[in-house]
């Protein structure tokens, strides 16, 4: 049954078949390409700009995943001298003069993690993730010539550059970044004399994420607008793939909870430098009042996590929508429960919108008001279940390719299943009351949606990297660098289930005053170690990929996987316009895999007589 | 560019078009975040109670007028009626102006009586959501302001494509005068 030397004969079938848009007929030179500053650096070429922001999220993924190293010795081995990252750090590591032993300065060390935080969350798994496979599959799966609006695209990417470098700016500051957590709790983030990073370090925080937002906001109009007004003739859309229902969601609720955010942090800017007082009140520094009174950190917190949990869905459904079509292709089987699919992914997008109070259950809201948000929240586990069920069953006696992409997507599967179950735990209010604050929920939400995200962003880079380059990846390097990062990232994640629920606190610089705690140290080097492993192992794939880039192993194929879906249908190497001559028309859904004994039916092979016939009679 | 791109699918509306729909729909929660924080911080209690200002009626009256003198220019320009078109290009910018003048003047009013921003949050409430009212408003008169340079530069003559343009701007500045109208009547009706 399978076929493997079925190929299609794309360009005359478009040809024959196509849709005229009467793209070529006004070539008054490319406007895309016309050197190298409008071609790789200002591009409106979609696919330029999920290349660029592909690349700037892997340097943020670097600098992100670094800062965690460095916290993690802290944690797992106080005791040691960390003299040797003293040219990096600078002033923040203090060298005892005597014993000569170089310790981590406190201050920084919760800089670290408040930016680990912030940089992983936003500029990787949100600008990095949907930014990229948004901006690139977006109109190549829908067989359109670009986005609704190029210039718009483009905005998006260079207010999201200008938003890093700001970020970047601030780890040098000599007050260090902002260190308040990512959330960016007041009263740590409206005060300045609060911490040292809460001065000109939290300013530089709010400007950039203000413009992260604006990065996102227009990123999201513009996928909103594409998926729903230039989609080729015949994709209705009840024939879009996953992967674009996932992202046309993920851009819906980016552009309902960012503005959410946007106006605490007008408030929270207020505070900071008009003297209200949104969400200050009765603070006393060094014996003295402060003048506010009358504002409540409640407020922000509801107005942060009004977008905070959405926001973990912007970052995990794109990743669920790359792993849906990577497993679909890699096992040559249709998705099972395309509608299912397709309905779980709005059912979560409705419910993360009710869910938030649900990282509040200890900040002192009404406990009648937190019933409600349990509920909802344990709701989500059931879409989520669906979603998992109709995974395993593609699976499920499929002639699978165990290559790196399809890895990827098991494995995302298996960390969202990891990670989903703790959620159910978390979800209820009696026992997050004593969870709360606990390495159990930083075990939780890394495996759920940092794993499982960056999962699938490997999943997808690997599965995408020929459109992307015209190249493969090295296979050999990419299974090594999946199964350290598959069975180290449970090593790392695994035991701070047991430390969590033991009571261990997160954010605690270090433990030495608390003797019930000492047993865990053992457990908390075993973490550090396998932290760095994985680190390393992800070094290698940041060599593999710009190796690749340049020497990998040339694409001969325009459909290598033998996909169905409109991207392979476009030249090895895509030029402005995507499609040489006419548009593709789609006659079917993307997941004809070994139907009527076909390996594969790419989405504009037309019905034949026998399928029209079936198609009639239900 | 865009024109390349233009909508070419036999879809009828607009790309661009929905696409701004879609950035008002992004601004209805920004204001909606505002105005529920306002009602939960309210009902918290220690709540300063000061009577609006009468001039935020004028401004509301004034932002509605231009509104519909915006709607006439472009009606105008559909019936090709040039100096109608011009007119009432002018006339909403200048509206429009007058309507910021007004916010501040109900500003300083407020002000005078003792009713600054840092008072009480119920005050600064009020400071934050009319001043970010505002900037929405400037970027309508900046959009108001390319109309009417293309009004009084290019030659007149009726397309599609000018039409179009006229629809996001027109569509853009009746948004940020329904939004004033919601906030007006929304801090009228929670005092």
């Amino acid at each position: 049954m399978a076929n493997d030397v079925l190929t299609y004969n794309d360009d005359t079938l478009i040809k024959e078949q196509g849709f005229e848009d009467h793209f070529h007929d006004h070539h008054d030179g490319d406007k895309y390409q016309s050197n190298f500053v409008t071609h790789y650096i200002f591009s409106m070429d979609h696919k330029i700009i999920a290349r660029q922001f592909l690349i700037t999220g892997m340097f943020w993924a670097l600098i992100g995943a670094a800062m965690s190293i460095i916290f993690r010795m802290q944690l797992g081995f106080p005791e040691e001298s960390l003299t040797w990252i003293k040219p990096l750090l600078g002033k923040w590591i203090t060298v005892n003069a005597e014993t000569g032993v170089g310790t981590l300065m406190p201050e920084f060390y919760y800089a670290l993690v408040t930016m680990h935080g912030t940089i992983i969350v936003f500029f990787v798994l949100t600008a990095g993730l949907s930014g990229t496979f948004s901006n690139l599959l977006i109109p190549l799966q829908l067989g359109a010539r670009d986005m609704a609006s190029p210039f718009l695209n483009m905005l998006s990417y260079w207010f999201f550059f200008l938003a890093s470098v700001i970020m970047f700016y601030s780890l040098f500051l000599s007050t260090g970044p902002f260190s308040g957590g990512w959330t960016a709790y007041p009263p740590l983030s409206a005060l300045p004399q609060a911490s040292t990073g809460s001065g000109t370090g939290m300013t530089l925080w709010l400007m950039s994420l203000t413009f992260f937002v604006v990065s996102v906001l227009l990123g999201g109009i513009n996928y909103i607008t594409t998926v729903l007004n230039l989609r080729t003739k015949g994709m209705s859309l009840w024939r879009m793939p996953l992967t674009i229902w996932a992202f046309f969601v993920t851009a819906i609720l980016g552009l309902l909870s960012f503005p959410v955010l946007v106006s605490g942090f007008f408030m929270l800017i207020c505070d900071r430098s008009l003297g209200t007082s949104f969400f200050l009140s009765e603070i006393f520094i060094e014996g003295a009042a402060l003048p506010n009174v009358g504002g409540s950190p409640i407020l922000y917190q509801h107005l942060f996590w009004f977008l905070g949990h959405p926001e973990v869905y912007i970052i995990i459904l794109p990743a669920m929508g790359i792993v849906s079509e990577v497993l679909s292709v890699h096992a040559r089987k249709p998705i099972f429960g395309y509608k299912a699919m397709v309905f779980s992914i709005l059912a979560i997008g409705f419910l993360s919108f009710i869910v938030w109070a649900h990282h509040m259950f200890m900040s002192g809201v009404n406990p009648f008001i937190s019933n409600f948000f349990v509920v909802f929240t344990l709701i989500i586990a059931v879409p989520s279940a669906v979603k998992v069920f109709n995974w395993i069953t593609t699976l499920y006696g499929g002639n699978i390719r165990l290559n790196t992409p399809m890895l990827y997507a098991i494995g995302f599967v298996s960390m969202f299943i990891s990670g989903g179950l703790t959620g159910i735990f978390l979800g209820n209010s009696a026992i997050d009351i004593q969870m709360h604050d606990t390495y159990f929920v930083v075990a939780h939400f890394h495996i759920v949606m940092g794993v499982a995200a960056f999962f699938g962003m490997f999943a997808g880079i690997y599965h995408w990297f020929p459109k992307m380059f015209g190249k493969f990846m090295n296979e050999t390097l990419g299974k090594i660098h999946f199964w350290i990062t598959m069975i180290g990232a449970y090593a790392v994640f695994w035991p701070m289930h047991y430390i969590g629920m033991a009571g261990v606190p997160r954010r605690y610089y270090s433990f030495n005053n608390f003797n019930s705690f000492d047993d865990f140290q053992l457990l908390n080097q075993f973490i550090t170690v396998a932290a760095i492993i994985v680190f390393a192992a992800q070094v290698l794939f940041v060599i593999n990929f710009f190796y690749s880039i340049w020497w990998g192993k040339k694409m001969k194929d325009k459909n290598p996987w033998k996909a169905n879906t409109l991207e392979w249908t476009t030249p090895i190497n895509t030029g402005h316009g995507n499609w040489e001559g006419k548009l593709p028309v789609v006659h079917r859904w993307a997941y004809d895999y070994g139907k009527d004994g076909k390996d594969y039916i790419p989405q504009h092979i037309p019905l034949t007589e026998e399928e029209k016939a079936a198609e009639g009679s239900h | 560019m865009d024109a390349s791109l233009k909508n070419n699918y036999g879809n009828k509306i607009n790309p661009q078009l929905f696409g701004l729909w879609i950035a008002m729909g992004s601004i209805i929660m920004m204001f909606g975040a505002f105005t529920s924080a306002y009602i939960v911080r309210q009902a918290a209690g220690n709540w300063l109670e000061f009577r609006l200002p009468d001039l935020f009626i004028f401004s509301t009256v004034i932002i509605l007028i231009s509104s519909i003198t915006l709607q006439v220019s472009y009606n105008a320009f559909k019936q090709k009626k040039e100096l109608l078109y011009k007119l009432g290009l002018l006339i909403s910018f200048l509206l429009g102006l007058t309507f910021l003048i007004l916010q501040y003047k109900a500003w300083t009013e407020l002000f005078g009586i003792g009713v600054d921003m840092k008072v009480n949050p119920s005050s600064s409430f009020l400071y934050v959501i009319t001043a970010v009212h505002a900037l929405h408003i400037i970027g309508g008169i900046a959009a108001l302001m390319v109309a009417i340079t293309h009004a009084f530069t290019l030659p007149f003559f009726y397309s599609k494509q000018r039409k179009m343009r006229f629809q996001l701007v027109l569509h853009y500045w009746h948004f940020v005068d329904l939004l004033w109208v919601y906030l007006f009547l929304f801090l009228l009706l929670t005092r």
